[in-house]
């Protein structure tokens, strides 16, 4: 790896990155085409078989496919990590640039709620405000769309407060440009790479929030396959049927991993 | 480091702790309305949600009236305060009719302990694991640990915590599966394998991060010329470069402490464990308001406090990290 050039070796980390995540999205997509059995269905007659076989990954307690269900998981819980990514990502991305770029009480004020934010145990306020807001796929939405903007909004703002000075942005100003066109055809551009890597990173961590809320009993409910909720459900029988709880956890971490690597890759790319 | 502090370094110091007194106070004050909004996000009538559907009417007026939502909205903020500023507490707990500060302190020091003994482990791997790096720079250890944190970084802390409940307690029986044993000593055997699980997750990104500043003093001007001095290896590492590699860790550490806290909570589910997390998940399945709010409020302060004193020592410890 060390003799690799850096823009070469980030390539290399985002091409398997993404090929990782692509296998996934595909599995996912394709679920109800591989899958030989319902997720739902059960069969008390096949129930705790271990990994092989017609269940290439064992059945549970009450005889489901592992399996289809792990798949079907997967549809779940990457379409609420997608999904609840968007709004943040873009509202952090927009307030972060404007407290940046005007700098003064703006910038104070967001300075000062993302600071208040990261002294608040993270996991705690998701949980709280998970609960809060009632149970299910819906408080995940609301859970993030109140702090999942401040990560991007502080890197927007630090980006931004970087550039703010330059003489590249004097000259836009000198040019006559407006405070609108300047912020998005000039800094934008420039604050998004920072912020797209930054996405990555943050998608992993909420896969696990989404995940952890299921295992908690606040996130994703029965009987919808989650990987959180099936890993809750395993713990009682992880003596006897190990798969039950690991599978699924396997699962989250070949996520985290692919998205990972796509962020360090597309790190190491634009660093040059 | 701090003998020959300068009359311009303790005047920097002064302006950082009247600002960082000041943003403390205001993260408080924030955190402390955030958590009167808790039960005021309910979509729907919060009394109704704790009783259920099917409860009488006169008893969820009843429980409107003790947790004070018939008031007007400034009388609630009001009396919040009250509760919060005179009694440190956010009102009775709806499950044990007594104060939620009673019940949140008796459960405070399993978690506490937790945190310290989960604290210890990550410093310790921490520093252990940065120098062999540093000190080993490009070598196959070296390359191991850059490519960690890509895979601990989406594992669950509670999976984790399974998984070692399986290796650890299931298979090998050297940990209790979970619970605690008694005695101070029992205790503290227990909190082993969850002090572990908690640490497990931080101390890649940690590791990574030390690293980086122990390859800078390594390289430093002043190493070499200990080196070219003859100053014996072990002096050099022990009394200069781990002295100047503690302030970068012990911020870090405080930067960290709020994950820390967050990842506690859960794996005091996994293991069983009677702490503070534990009462939070059951005051939650109850949906006790009251209990869950001065859970929040608790632990959000512990982290500023705590903050507050870890960036205090370090830069009273070394003003260059002031400006």
């Amino acid at each position: 790896m060390r003799q690799l050039k850096r823009p070469r070796r980030g390539a290399l980390t985002l091409g398997v990155g993404l090929a990782m995540m692509l296998v996934m999205i595909a599995l996912a997509l394709l679920a109800p085409v591989i899958c030989r059995f319902d997720p739902l269905e059960q069969d008390l007659y096949a129930f705790l078989r271990p990994p092989g076989g017609l269940h290439p990954f064992g059945t549970d307690q009450l005889g489901r496919d592992m399996f289809s269900r792990v798949l079907y998981a997967a549809r779940t819980d990457l379409r609420i990590m997608a999904l609840a990514e968007i709004a943040p990502f873009l509202t952090g991305l927009f307030l972060g640039m404007i407290a940046g770029y005007y700098g003064g009480w703006v910038e104070w004020a967001v300075t000062l709620a993302t600071d208040t934010f990261i002294a608040f145990p993270y996991y705690l306020l998701v949980i709280v405000v998970a609960f809060a807001t009632g149970a299910g796929v819906h408080g995940i939405y609301i859970t993030f769309m109140l702090v999942g903007w401040l990560l991007y909004a502080r890197v927007a703002r630090g980006a931004t407060a970087s550039l703010r000075e330059s003489e590249w942005l004097q000259s836009a100003r000198l040019m006559g440009y407006s405070d609108w066109r300047i912020i998005w055809r000039e800094l934008f551009p420039n604050v998004l790479p920072q912020a797209v890597v930054v996405l990555m990173t943050d998608m992993a961590g909420l896969l696990v929030i989404i995940v952890t809320l299921g295992y908690l009993g606040i996130g994703v409910t029965q009987p919808t396959p989650d990987w959180g909720t099936m890993i809750a459900e395993g713990q009682n029988f992880m003596t006897t049927a190990w798969w039950l709880s690991v599978i699924p956890g396997l699962m989250v971490v070949y996520t985290g991993i692919a998205l990972s690597f796509i962020g360090d890759g597309l790190a190491e790319i634009w660093e040059n | 480091m701090a003998r020959n502090k300068t009359t311009r370094e303790s005047r920097l110091f002064r302006r950082w702790l009247r600002r960082a007194a000041l943003r403390s106070a205001l993260v408080v004050a924030l955190i402390t309305v955030a958590v009167f909004f808790i039960i005021r996000l309910v979509p729907g009538d919060p009394a109704v949600m704790v009783l259920g559907e099917h409860a009488t009417s006169a008893s969820i007026e009843a429980l409107r009236e003790k947790l004070g939502l018939n008031l007007p909205a400034a009388r609630q903020f009001l009396r919040f305060l009250q509760n919060v500023f005179l009694h440190g507490d956010t009102g009775e707990s709806i499950k044990y009719g007594v104060s939620s500060r009673a019940l949140v302190f008796q459960r405070a020091p399993v978690t506490l302990l937790l945190v310290a003994l989960s604290m210890l482990v990550t410093l310790a791997a921490t520093v252990l694991l940065a120098f062999l790096a540093a000190t080993h720079k490009d070598g196959l250890f070296d390359q191991i640990i850059r490519v960690v944190p890509a895979f601990t970084q989406g594992m669950p802390v509670f999976w984790v915590g399974l998984l070692l409940i399986l290796g650890f307690a299931v298979r090998l029986r050297w940990f209790p599966v979970g619970g605690l044993k008694p005695g101070f000593g029992g205790m503290l055997y227990s909190l082993i394998l969850p002090a572990v699980t908690v640490s497990f997750g931080q101390i890649p990104p940690l590791v990574r991060s030390l690293r980086e500043r122990l390859i800078a003093v390594l390289d430093a001007d002043f190493v070499t010329t200990l080196k070219a001095a003859k100053v014996p290896r072990r002096v050099i590492f022990l009394r200069h470069i781990l002295r100047n590699a503690f302030i970068p860790t012990l911020m870090l550490l405080s930067v960290n402490l709020s994950y820390l806290i967050g990842g506690t909570l859960v794996v005091e589910r996994v293991f069983a464990v009677r702490g503070i997390g534990d009462l939070l998940f059951e005051a939650i399945s109850n949906r006790d308001f009251p209990l869950v709010q001065a859970v929040a409020l608790y632990c959000a302060v512990f982290v500023v406090v705590i903050s507050f004193l870890a960036d205090l020592i370090a830069h009273w410890a070394d003003p260059r990290t002031l400006t």
